[in-house]
């Protein structure tokens, strides 16, 4: 890739910075809800045992 | 005394008793709801996210990054705003889903009040953080592209300030739902929260042709002429069906959490708990 790509005319920070927001929020909105599942169902599971 | 009775008189008679000892018959209604109880069940339709969530997520991460391959490398840069331009590409969608994804919280709002369906509260309490992460990234995006176009990342102008106001709004329905213990009492109150804050969508839609705005006008939906050329449209269209898929993903999978949750009682929900290794 070439400087002229990274350097986005002089825009960079810009450009950059909402794209990696945009990334995060993406990878979030797969992740958290995946996380949350593992501890609803271990949750579930862990009461189940108890009984 | 007998009473004369005529042969005709008595065959009436008979087959009007008959008549009235038949069940009555059935009536057709036009159309058949069943589909959509069976739909509505809770392991009915955890099973067909079940198989349609990895789907979403597959072509929806495909989409998006073709469309952020076209939209940083092959779209030219614009004649005016330069490469600055290329936040339209994570701007737009998320812009494009906050609006979307209110608009299906109020309608599941709606249906969750008046039919007391426990799949819909499920979707608008699972609908609500996700709408709000990308109303959070379109304003984000925003100010970003608004200090080098507007020298300013933030304006007090009609259509910033409804879209913050839609933030809010978001994040009205998730306090509101934590806020109680009974996840039934919870829906209905962020049911009605949605409901009431719909008002909101007309005007951030509307707000740059109602108001004079800082704000760009349309530049895609717009029937019959697009205000953008075909090389700088594909990206941006693809990249907007990429979010959507990628949306239904995560609101699928977070109403799978919600029926989880509020079913663990039942006994699908303990047999696909004790199918799931601890740790896994």
């Amino acid at each position: 890739m070439s400087a002229d790509f990274w350097n986005m005319s002089g825009y960079a920070v810009y450009v950059w910075g909402s794209f990696a927001a945009g990334l995060a929020v993406y990878l979030w909105n797969l992740i958290a809800p995946r996380l949350r599942r593992r501890a609803t169902l271990e949750a579930i599971a862990e009461a189940q045992g108890d009984e | 005394m007998f009473a004369v009775v005529s042969a005709d008189a008595l065959r009436i008679r008979l087959q009007h008793d008959v008549l009235k000892s038949q069940p009555p018959r059935p009536q057709r209604l036009p159309m058949s709801w069943t589909w959509f109880h069976r739909l509505a069940s809770p392991p009915t339709f955890f099973g067909l996210a079940q198989r349609l969530a990895p789907w979403c997520a597959g072509f929806g991460g495909a989409l998006l990054l073709l469309a952020w391959f076209g939209g940083l490398v092959l779209a030219p840069a614009d004649y005016q705003q330069k490469d600055a331009f290329r936040i339209i590409y994570v701007h737009v969608p998320a812009a494009a889903l906050s609006l979307s994804l209110y608009m299906a919280m109020a309608v599941c709002g709606v249906v969750a009040l008046i039919w007391r369906m426990k799949l819909a509260e499920c979707v608008l309490v699972a609908i609500a953080p996700v709408g709000a992460s990308f109303t959070a990234l379109a304003l984000v995006t925003g100010m970003l592209w608004g200090k080098p176009m507007w020298g300013a990342y933030w304006v007090w102008d009609a259509r910033l300030t409804s879209e913050l106001v839609l933030l809010f709004l978001y994040l009205g329905v998730i306090g509101l739902n934590s806020a109680f213990e009974d996840p039934r009492t919870a829906a209905r109150a962020c049911a009605l929260l949605a409901i009431v804050g719909f008002v909101n969508v007309p005007i951030v839609h509307y707000s740059v042709v109602w108001w004079n705005s800082l704000h760009q006008g349309s530049t895609i939906l717009k029937l019959g002429k697009p205000n953008i050329s075909a090389d700088m449209a594909w990206p941006l269209y693809a990249g907007l069906l990429g979010s959507y898929l990628w949306s239904a993903h995560a609101v699928l999978r977070r109403t799978q959490n919600e029926l989880l949750l509020r079913e663990r009682n039942t006994r699908w929900v303990r047999e696909i708990a004790a199918a799931t290794e601890p740790g896994a």
